[in-house]
C-alpha cells in the first residue's frame, strides 16, 4: 500500500496552511499592485535553453528536463521565474523605459533547495527592468522589506553586498579555479583563499583574505576602503552600498554587509542582499541586480529583483487561526436561504448540513449555528 | 541561546581550552555523563553533544550555531550553508592514501590498473582520484579500513594517519597526501550575521588562544 506515498521532497499542503499561503498571496500580490508592479503568469514549462541561460546560468543540475513530442527538443519545468520574467521584458513588451513585474507560481527543483527541503517551493518576487542606476536597486529593497514585513516577520536584518569588488580583484578567469575561490570566500574559509592565491600579487591576495573578514555593520565599508586597492570599480561599488543603508533608515529594519557573499556571482552585476529574521536558519528573500542577463535574449537590459518561497516564509510565520464557520441546517425554505446568502455576502463563512451527516457535525470547524427562534433565524454560539 | 556542537573525544579535549579563553566552561563532563546537552557556566550558551560526521548538519539547519568539525568532516559534508572562518588548528592530521607494504602503488598506476578503494570518506577519495585522471572503484566502510587490503576487499585505503602507528602495525604504508586536516569553527548562515554581537567575541577569543600556542 504504498502507491499513495508522495516521493520525497514532495508535499501536500493541507487545508489550514494552504489557507495561510493562499491568504498571504493574494495580500502581497495586492502589494506588488498598489506599487505598480504588473502581474505576469509564466508557463510551468519552456525550451531548456531559454530556462538556464542568464540568470539561470546556475540552474541546469536543479531543472527537471522532458523532450517534447511535438519538436524533439529538451524541454524544462523551470527551476526559477527570474529567466522567465527576463525574458518576457526582452522580447514580449518589448517597452524603452523601465517595466516592473510581479509574479507567483511553484517552481521544481531537482534537488531540495534551502531550508524549506522542499523540491516545489512556491515562488512569488517582483522584478525591475530598464533601470540602471543605484535608485532601481533601492526601490526593489525598499519592496522586499515592506514585503516581509507586511506579511508578519518581525526584527528584519538586510545583508547587503556588491558583487563588483570581487569581480574587480578577480583576474584569473579560469572557471575551475574561480569557483575554487568562490567556494572558499563563500563559506569564509581564509585558509583555503590564502593557499589558493599563493601565486597572487600581494595586494590581490590581501584583498581577497580581507574579504572574508570584511563583514559587520556600516563601520566596515570604511574599512574596506582602506584595506581593499583603490580602484574606480570598488570606490563606486562601496559608495553604492554606503547610500542604500542611508535610505533604508525609515524602514525599522536592521543593516549589515558582508563582501564575501557572492551568491549568484556569475549573473548578478551589482548589489545583491538578502533577508534575515531571527529564529529562521536561512534567508528568507533573495535578490540582487543582473543587468546584461536580457542579452541572451537579444536585449540587454538593467535589472534588479528580489523573489522568496512563500512555502517557506509561512513555515517562519506564527499559526495563523483558521476563520471559523457558522453551521446551518439543512433546508431549503426561502428565509433560510436569504439569510444564509446575507451572512455569506457580509464576510462569514457559513456550512449548511446534508441530511445523514449529524454524527460527524463536530468535523466541521464551527462556534455558531443559524437556528430559528420564534420565526426568525438567528445567529447563536453554538 | 547561543549552541556549540561539538563531538566526544579528541575534539571535545582539544576545544575546552578554546572555549575557556572565550570564558566558557562545561558543567558536566561529556565522558561521564550521558547527557546530550551540556549547561555552561554561561546562561546563554549549551553544548551538545553529537557525531563529528553530523556537526556541520546540526549547524546547516540552525540546530547548532556554532560548531567545531574536522575538515575531513566538512569536505565529506560539502559545507553548503555553512561558514567555516576560523581554522582552530587542533586535531591535526593528514589524510593519505596507503597500500599494503608489498603493493607498488605508483607502477599500479602507471601500467593504468582500475584500482579498488576503500574508505569511509567516499566523495573526497572520489576527488582525489578523479583530480590524478585515474579510474577506481569505491568501496564505503564505516571503519577500520585498515583491514580492506589485509582481507583483499581493496587495493587502497584513503583514511586519517596522524602517527601512522595503526599503519605500521597492519603492514601498511602511506604513498601519497589527499590533504591537511584540522578542525574548523563552522557557523550557521544565518546566526552569523543576526547574532554578531554575542558571536564576534567568541571567535576573537579563539583567534587569540590559537595564536598563543
Amino acid at each position: 500500500m504504498r502507491n499513495w506515498l508522495l516521493p520525497e521532497y514532495i508535499e501536500d499542503v493541507l487545508p489550514a496552511e494552504a489557507a495561510q499561503i493562499e491568504h498571504l498571496r493574494r495580500s502581497l500580490l495586492d502589494l506588488f499592485e498598489v506599487h505598480g508592479y504588473q502581474f505576469v503568469i509564466p508557463p510551468m514549462m519552456e525550451y531548456l535553453e531559454s530556462l538556464i541561460t542568464g540568470v539561470g546560468h546556475d540552474l541546469d543540475l536543479a531543472t527537471f528536463k522532458v523532450v517534447d513530442q511535438l519538436t524533439g527538443r529538451l524541454m524544462g519545468v523551470r527551476a526559477d521565474i527570474t529567466p522567465q520574467a527576463a525574458r518576457i521584458d526582452a522580447h514580449m513588451l518589448n517597452n524603452q523605459g523601465v517595466t516592473r513585474l510581479c509574479y507567483a507560481g511553484s517552481v521544481l527543483r531537482t534537488n531540495p533547495d534551502g531550508l524549506a527541503q522542499t523540491r516545489q517551493p512556491m515562488q512569488l518576487g517582483a522584478e525591475l527592468f530598464g533601470h540602471a542606476g543605484v535608485e532601481g536597486d533601492i526601490e526593489i529593497q525598499r519592496l522586499m522589506i515592506k514585503t516581509l514585513q507586511a506579511s508578519g516577520v518581525k526584527a528584519l536584518q538586510i545583508d547587503f553586498n556588491h558583487v563588483g569588488i570581487f569581480d574587480a580583484l578577480m583576474k584569473n578567469t579560469d572557471p575551475v579555479f574561480e569557483k575554487q575561490l568562490y567556494q572558499a570566500l563563500q563559506s569564509k574559509d581564509q585558509t583555503e583563499v590564502k593557499a589558493l592565491t599563493k601565486d597572487f600579487d600581494a595586494v590581490a591576495r590581501d584583498a581577497l583574505c580581507a574579504l572574508t573578514e570584511l563583514n559587520g555593520d556600516v563601520a566596515i565599508l570604511a574599512e574596506a576602503a582602506k584595506r581593499l586597492p583603490k580602484s574606480p570599480a570598488i570606490t563606486k561599488a562601496l559608495a553604492e552600498l554606503l547610500q542604500v543603508s542611508n535610505q533604508l533608515k525609515d524602514l525599522d529594519v536592521g543593516v549589515s554587509f558582508d563582501l564575501a557573499e557572492l551568491r549568484g556571482y556569475h549573473y548578478h552585476s551589482g548589489m545583491v542582499f538578502a533577508a534575515y529574521a531571527q529564529g529562521c536558519p536561512g534567508p528568507l528573500a533573495l535578490g540582487g541586480r543582473y543587468d546584461e542577463v536580457g542579452q541572451a535574449f537579444g536585449r540587454a537590459r538593467p535589472a534588479a529583483g528580489f523573489s522568496l518561497d512563500l512555502r517557506g516564509l509561512v513555515k517562519a510565520l506564527p499559526r495563523s487561526n483558521v476563520k471559523q464557520c457558522i453551521l446551518a441546517p439543512y433546508g431549503n425554505d426561502d428565509s433560510l436561504i436569504k439569510k444564509i446568502d446575507e451572512l455569506r455576502k457580509s464576510g462569514e463563512k457559513v456550512v449548511q448540513e446534508l441530511p445523514g451527516h449529524e454524527a460527524y457535525v463536530d468535523e466541521l470547524n464551527f462556534n455558531r449555528k443559524l437556528k430559528n427562534l420564534d420565526g426568525v433565524w438567528q445567529v447563536i454560539a453554538a | 541561546m547561543i549552541t556549540i556542537a561539538l563531538s566526544k573525544g579528541r575534539i571535545f579535549e582539544e576545544t575546552t581550552p578554546l572555549l575557556a579563553a572565550a570564558g566558557i566552561h562545561a558543567l558536566e563532563d561529556p565522558e561521564a555523563s550521558r547527557k546530550l546537552i551540556l549547561p555552561t557556566n554561561r546562561e546563554d550558551v549549551r553544548l551538545i553533544i553529537v557525531r563529528a560526521s553530523d556537526v556541520p548538519t546540526y549547524v546547516q539547519y540552525g540546530a547548532a550555531d556554532l560548531g567545531i568539525a574536522g575538515k575531513d568532516v566538512l569536505d565529506e559534508h560539502g559545507g553548503e550553508g555553512l561558514y567555516q572562518p576560523i581554522d582552530l588548528q587542533i586535531a591535526k592530521c593528514k589524510m593519505m592514501v596507503a597500500v599494503r607494504e608489498d603493493f607498488d602503488y605508483f607502477a599500479s598506476i602507471r601500467s593504468g590498473a582500475r584500482l579498488k578503494v576503500v574508505t569511509k570518506y567516499v566523495k573526497t577519495a572520489r576527488e582525489h582520484f578523479a583530480a590524478k585522471g585515474m579510474h577506481v572503484d569505491l568501496i564505503k566502510l564505516y571503519g577500520s579500513m585498515e583491514l580492506g587490503p589485509l582481507v583483499g576487499l581493496a587495493d587502497v585505503i584513503v583514511d586519517l594517519v596522524s602517527t601512522g602507528g595503526t599503519l605500521r602495525a597492519n603492514h601498511l604504508k602511506a604513498v601519497e597526501e589527499v590533504g591537511e586536516i584540522s578542525s574548523r569553527l563552522v557557523v550557521n548562515q544565518a546566526s552569523f550575521k543576526l547574532n554578531r554581537e554575542k558571536l564576534q567575541p567568541m571567535m576573537d577569543a579563539f583567534v587569540g588562544a590559537i595564536g598563543k600556542k
